[in-house]
């Protein structure tokens, strides 16, 4: 357990971090986005419901750590369409809470987040409960897993080509 | 327009190299297609594997129309409307399940799986009706094709072996890649919803001219062979069976490679175990070439596409809004492929794919561009001077060519126009 003191200082460099990976995300910064990620990251966005196995189901997105890295080479083409022009972003995070401690030493955090795209076809609310694991290496907070648990998951969902 | 043309004049919007965008965009066209095609032809519903057990159920649709696919306790597949008898509730709100009735939230009518009334409550009040004239309503044929389950509102017309025609071939050529020679349908759907009109999804399926543009983006990052067969030199090609239906063929080019499983961008080596279950099913000679020749690439009309790893099903919620119903196939008795295939099924298709998501970019904003007045037709025309029969007498060209949009039109207008 950690004391109330450490446990603050904790929080706010949590918040620090996730604040900043809602910016690079809003703003297009594919490569500073990608270089959260631990070497093992884990990028999952279930589809049909919250807790699939995403080893047998189909998810809106599951992509190791390579993936994740083709994902952002696509994008930094400049010739993926459906983000050329590249959405206008803006998402609002909160409620970040620190939860149980993971037996690795990774440090485990929720939060809702709010996400306003206006794109080509209209402007579109996601709403979601992301799920990470942070981990320090070398001094810096990391990302080692993001999980995106879209409310509206079980529906037909249009297209979601920015980073969510 | 808004006004559906009478039978003698779908030929004013549809020419043999191009039709007119209203087709597209019309409100009034879309609701006659509902009547013309998607109630009244053979409509892709479901696979057998869905519904595995006695009482499994999984609620599917035909257009806007929710259906529950069930098997009753005989076994047989049933397609019912989602609808009660009594005032129309949806007697069903889950997408899957196992239920021997269906109990309508609203007054309590219960429906057994296979349609029947068996009771509602209060019973006092309806003496000397008749249960069974109160049923819940039912697709009225329903038929499979290995394990595809199609519906049919029609009672009468062509059975489903005449309406897939040379098409069911390319079916019989999927199950082989199965040990077993069964698919099965087990992954869950993904489903991408488009503001666009369904017939834009269905032409590009088998559109061979877009791949080089609409994916560069993706061919240039991974480490794909992908874009090859797309190219002026392919020697891949499009075909047009008749009855809507489409493939691009792939297998000239897969065949000049000569190596089985190129086609999925692997090699035997590194699925041992599928390689060694497909020689014992087929013999090393069938299995080298159906892992050569590949899985087909094949757009059965209107809404069942299979694109070689995964299945798409096209559903038309209204003229400018569709979803894509997509799913990884998985091929019975082949765990480690089925891996493979639902690992690069997930990275390629749904609504953050790294390919599909640019193709329905391409919908939306052909949807978008179709409402603008001059010029008014989409112009089909690629390839028509070098079209040329096979074998079997179907019109093929060149991969990029635009067959099998000419043919789905052929169709369409010979479906519109026959009241
Ligand atoms: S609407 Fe279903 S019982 Fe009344
Ligand atoms: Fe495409």
């Amino acid at each position: 357990m950690l004391s109330r003191e450490s446990s603050a200082t904790l929080m706010s460099a949590v918040a620090a971090f996730i604040y900043k990976e809602a910016r690079f995300q809003d703003e297009h910064q594919y490569e500073a986005w990608e270089a959260l990620w631990t070497d093992d990251g884990v990028y999952w966005v279930p589809a049909n419901g919250d807790d699939i196995d995403p080893e047998k189901q189909m998810s809106i997105i599951y992509d190791n750590r390579s993936r994740i890295s083709l994902r952002i080479k696509q994008l930094l083409t400049g010739k993926r369409h459906t983000q050329t022009p590249q959405s206008r972003l803006r998402r609002v995070v909160s409620n970040i809470e620190l939860m149980d401690e993971q037996p690795g030493g990774d440090i485990s955090v929720a939060s809702n987040c709010l996400v306003f795209e206006s794109s080509l076809r209209d402007d579109t609310v996601w709403a979601a409960r992301n799920e990470y694991r942070l981990r320090y290496v070398d001094g810096e907070l990391r990302m080692a897993y993001k999980k995106v648990i879209l409310v509206n998951n079980e529906k037909a969902l249009f297209t979601l080509s920015f980073l969510i | 327009m808004n006004v559906v043309p009478r039978a003698s004049q779908w030929g004013e919007l549809i020419r043999p190299d191009r039709v007119h965008g209203s087709l597209y965009s019309d409100p009034a066209i879309f609701e006659a297609e509902l009547q013309n095609i998607w109630y009244r032809t053979w409509v892709y519903v479901g696979h057998e594997s869905e519904v595995p057990n006695a009482n499994d159920y999984v609620v599917k649709s035909i257009g806007p129309q929710s259906v529950i696919m069930t098997r009753d306790e005989q076994g047989k597949v049933n397609l019912l409307l989602n609808r009660c008898s009594h005032r129309g509730n949806q007697v069903c709100s889950y997408d899957k399940g196992n239920a021997r009735s269906f109990t309508c939230p609203f007054h309590s009518w219960t429906f057994a799986n296979d349609g029947r009334l068996v009771g509602y409550a209060f019973p006092d009040g309806y003496e000397g009706q008749d249960k069974s004239k109160l049923a819940l309503g039912r697709v009225t044929r329903v038929q499979s094709y290995r394990g595809f389950v199609f519906g049919s509102f029609a009672a009468e017309g062509p059975t489903l072996e005449e309406h897939l025609g040379g098409a069911a071939e390319t079916i019989d050529r999927l199950v082989r890649f199965s040990p077993e020679g069964e698919v099965e349908v087990t992954a869950g759907f993904l489903k991408h919803r488009v503001k666009a009109n369904w017939k834009f999804i269905i032409e590009n399926e088998c559109d061979g001219y877009h791949p080089a543009f609409v994916h560069s983006s993706i061919f240039g990052v991974a480490d794909s062979a992908i874009g090859k067969l797309y190219g002026g030199a392919s020697t891949a090609v499009t075909r047009d069976y008749g009855n809507g239906h489409t493939e691009i063929d792939l297998r000239p080019e897969f065949r000049k490679r000569d190596a089985p499983m190129s086609w999925f961008g692997t090699t035997e080596a590194r699925l041992p175990d599928y390689t060694a279950r497909m020689k014992a099913a087929y013999g090393d000679q069938t299995a080298r070439e159906i892992m050569i020749d590949g899985s087909p690439h094949v757009m059965i009309f209107p809404n069942l596409f299979i694109a070689e790893i995964q299945m798409f099903v096209i559903q038309p919620l209204a003229v400018d809004d569709s979803v894509q119903h997509v799913t990884a196939l998985q091929f019975k008795g082949a765990p480690d492929m089925n891996r493979r295939l639902r690992q690069q099924t997930m990275g390629s298709v749904g609504p953050a794919g790294l390919l599909l998501a640019d193709d329905s970019e391409m919908y939306e904003r052909c949807h978008r561009g179709v409402l603008a007045r001059n010029p008014e037709w989409i112009f089909l025309g690629r390839g028509e001077k070098r079209e040329r029969q096979d074998e079997l007498g179907f019109k093929v060209g060149h991969v990029t060519d635009e067959i099998p949009s000419r043919g789905i039109w052929r169709h369409y207008r010979s479906l519109m126009e026959t009241r």
